[in-house]
């Protein structure tokens, strides 16, 4: 349940109200963040909108989008004696060709989930310890700041492997591209907060399409609805800023500040979006020290998809769960094929568990 | 994941009438008289909580699983394997903690054994404790006797026991007040069972895995549906707080003195009353049994969504219990 | 198991230099506090993995509620 204004079921039914009043009979709206894909299931919001309006996932699910070769560079640093490495709990159960980094810690390797980066301060200090960095805008500055805390400790055992990605880059891209409806965007409350609502301004700017920087609580969820709709009607596309306690014009410019002294964007590869420009985040040259895929000469390699899983085309918002022919049969949260059914942020697992 | 190994390992091997309904508890029939028989390993680790020892998990556990059998609790059987150079003053403590429980649950324990291991063979000490109770005259508990538009109550607030756990442990760096629900139900439940026999259908406690995992096994096994209603749930700020905070849902979290009970809709006003007189002050009807869509949990959201409420996937948290 | 964006609102109870402590309906954690200035004791703060990402204005959260409850034309929208 809620913070109790922004889960009043009154206010939630008269905003429901007013979204069937609109009388759209048909849109299709994308969020980019997983964690706006757990809240709406998990408040079953899509009861409560009118049929033909419907919400789909895009690439919001950093474990999800993040690629094989990545991966595979993760469990290449697990294996290797005398490290530890240290990773969000979520990329435990990814599988590629049936390993994961669950699998490999059951086979003894060091493997070690953090909530907070700055948690593997914690670890012991006898080994080399590397952290796995998977996540988006919000996630990047707190590995940066320990990057930064590590310097001032003068501590020499620790690295990272890079693997954070941008979301504009990732708008555009599927902006770019030609198979996917969007007809409005719900933007990344979280991100939205570090970077600011001025990143998005080139959305509208170039593409015409309605945005709204949402929240994560029902009103802010439903209100978003509401303006997208609002703006789909009457043809006026604009960039609405619904969440407003948290997220400024300026974002945080200290987080800013501090990933951009740590780390460059770099080009990166995204399941489902191929390479894309600028979209992720690498050690710059002067931090790169701190680079484990240095430390540990980590090559990217090719790994194949498995066969039938639909992830790339589920993450594009091209393809429903339901419309994978693995969805709840070969591919189950408890037996996953690919990412979007074992992160607990991905589209499928949302489908499978809430319906 | 380990309903599913011991499916494919043991009762695949062993397996007969009594194993394959449920591999944890059994009733059988001695003559005229049914037994409720259960066994339980207990592993709990840190082994001291907030409101939860591993020796009073040990009894409790078992005694609790004897209740949804529908018995009185009689006797316990409870054996060790012990680390070598474990604290004499901590076996002490533990057995302390077994004798306070089993007074109060008002069972004997009569029989057991002890295995010392090597140093880093076992983790400090393991409990395996089994028991034995006399299913009372006229009640038919089992998950599967879930009838459409029953009524599911609970006893008390959820995910107590796995959140205390969870913050013992450290690895979260979270403090709160937050204590373990573990308790005997033998005072709440067998009085229900004297009085509406046989219209109590179903009783489980849900521990690991939590409400979520126990509602959709009932749903599963009496091929019904059960629609819950989320803003009726019992659940403390604080529980609620840290499960914000880590991403967790506490109705997958586990509880160790709380019972689901599916119950004919007849008794339901009478049941909640039986339960808040004899101290089960936040027992409320949370639920009802329906006919469809058949095997699954569906939620009303507390904002009026809806959306299903699915078994635990993928791993909880180890070592709860 | 840990949502990636997920961050909660929290009341800042303690503050040590870059250290503070963080409370949510009496649940405690550590918070860093490298990615926001000039925190004080009853501050609320989003926390995300363990680092307070950004100061929360009790102004915007009620105008949020009371645009939607009148539902004006603010804002052009």
């Amino acid at each position: 349940m809620v913070a109790s204004e922004f889960g009043d079921p009154k206010l939630v039914a008269d905003l429901a109200a007013k979204i069937a009043s609109l009388g759209v009979a048909n849109a299709q709206l994308m969020e980019v963040c997983g964690t706006h894909t757990v809240s709406l299931a998990k408040y079953g919001i899509k009861a409560l909108l009118p049929e033909g309006v419907r919400i789909v996932s895009g690439p919001g699910c950093p474990v999800c989008v993040t690629s094989d070769s990545d991966l595979s560079q993760a469990f290449q640093v697990a294996k290797t004696e005398g490290v530890t490495l240290a990773t969000f709990g979520d990329m435990m159960r990814v599988p590629v060709d049936g390993i994961s980094l669950l699998k490999l810690k059951a086979r003894g390797c060091d493997v070690r989930t953090v909530y907070s980066p700055f948690d593997v301060f914690a670890l012991p200090s006898d080994k080399e310890v590397v952290l796995f960095g998977v996540g988006f805008e919000t996630t990047s500055p707190g590995v940066a700041a320990v990057l930064r805390e590590a310097q001032r400790r003068k501590v020499t055992n620790l690295s990272i492997i890079s693997c954070f990605k941008l979301i504009p880059p990732a708008l555009r891209a599927l902006l770019e591209g030609s198979d996917v409806r969007i007809d409005g965007l719900i933007l990344p409350g979280h991100v939205s907060t570090i970077i600011g609502s001025s990143a998005y301004d080139f959305l509208v700017k170039e593409f015409n399409v309605p945005c709204v920087i949402a929240g994560f609580e029902p009103i802010d969820l439903m209100l978003s609805v509401y303006s997208l709709l609002k703006m789909i009607k009457r043809k006026k596309p604009m960039l609405v800023n619904t969440y407003t306690r948290s997220v400024r014009a300026e974002g945080n410019p200290d987080a800013v500040r501090i990933v951009r002294e740590y780390f460059e964007p770099v080009d990166s590869e995204w399941r489902g979006l191929g390479t894309i420009p600028k979209s992720g985040l690498a050690l710059r040259d002067e931090h790169s020290g701190l680079d484990a895929r240095l430390r540990f000469d980590l090559r990217p390699t090719t790994v194949p998809e498995p066969a039938g899983c639909m992830c790339p085309e589920v993450l594009r918002g091209v393809a429903l769960p339901t419309d994978c022919p693995l969805f709840s049969k070969e591919c189950t949260p408890e037996n996953p094929v690919g990412p979007c059914m074992v992160s607990s942020e991905g589209a499928c697992a949302a489908y499978h568990n809430y319906g | 994941m380990s309903h599913e190994l011991f499916e494919q390992v043991f009762s695949s091997r062993y397996g007969n009438k009594y194993l394959d309904t449920a591999s944890d508890k059994a009733v059988l029939k001695m003559g005229k008289n049914r037994i409720a028989f259960t066994s339980d390993a207990f592993v709990m680790s840190p082994r001291q909580v907030p409101g939860c020892s591993l020796g009073a998990l040990s009894v409790f556990g078992t005694v609790n699983d004897l209740l949804t059998c529908g018995a009185k609790p009689l006797y316990l059987s409870s054996s060790f394997v012990i680390e070598e150079g474990f604290l004499f003053d901590e076996l002490n403590q533990i057995a302390s903690d077994m004798a306070s429980a089993a007074k109060k649950c008002k069972v004997e324990i009569v029989t057991g054994d002890t295995k010392v291991v090597e140093r880093g063979k076992a983790d400090g000490v393991y409990i395996v404790t089994s028991g034995i109770g006399a299913v009372i005259q006229g009640v038919d508990v089992s998950g599967s006797n879930a009838r459409v538009r029953d009524r599911v109550i609970v006893t008390g607030s959820v995910g107590n026991h796995g959140v205390a756990v969870m913050i013992a442990r450290g690895e979260f760096g979270l403090s709160a007040d937050v204590r373990s629900d573990c308790g005997s139900l033998s005072d709440l439940v067998l009085p229900l069972l004297r009085k509406f026999g046989s219209k109590v259908h179903a009783l489980r406690d849900p521990t690991r895995g939590g409400l979520a995992t126990v509602l959709n096994e009932i749903s599963i096994e009496s091929g019904v549906a059960i629609e819950i209603d989320e803003k009726s749930i019992p659940i403390e700020p604080g529980v609620k707080a840290a499960c914000d905070l880590l991403g967790m849902d506490p109705l997958y979290m586990a509880c160790e003195g709380t019972m689901v009970l599916i119950v004919d809709r007849g008794i339901e006003n009478l049941v909640l009353r039986e339960l808040r007189k004899r101290g089960a002050r936040r027992a409320m009807t949370i639920g009802a049994v329906a006919g469809s869509p058949k095997d699954r949990v569906t939620m009303t959201t507390s904002i009026g969504g809806k959306r299903y409420l699915s078994m635990l996937r993928g791993m909880s948290l180890p070592r709860i219990c | 198991m840990i949502d990636m964006c997920l961050a909660i609102p929290c009341t800042i109870e303690k503050v040590d230099g870059l250290d503070a402590v963080a409370t949510v309906a009496g649940v405690k954690r550590a918070v860093r506090l490298d990615l926001v200035e000039n925190v004080r004791p009853g501050d609320v703060v989003l926390v995300h993995s363990g680092f307070a990402i950004q100061k929360l204005s009790q102004e915007d959260a009620a105008e949020v509620i009371n645009t939607i409850v009148e539902l004006g034309e603010k804002s052009g929208w």
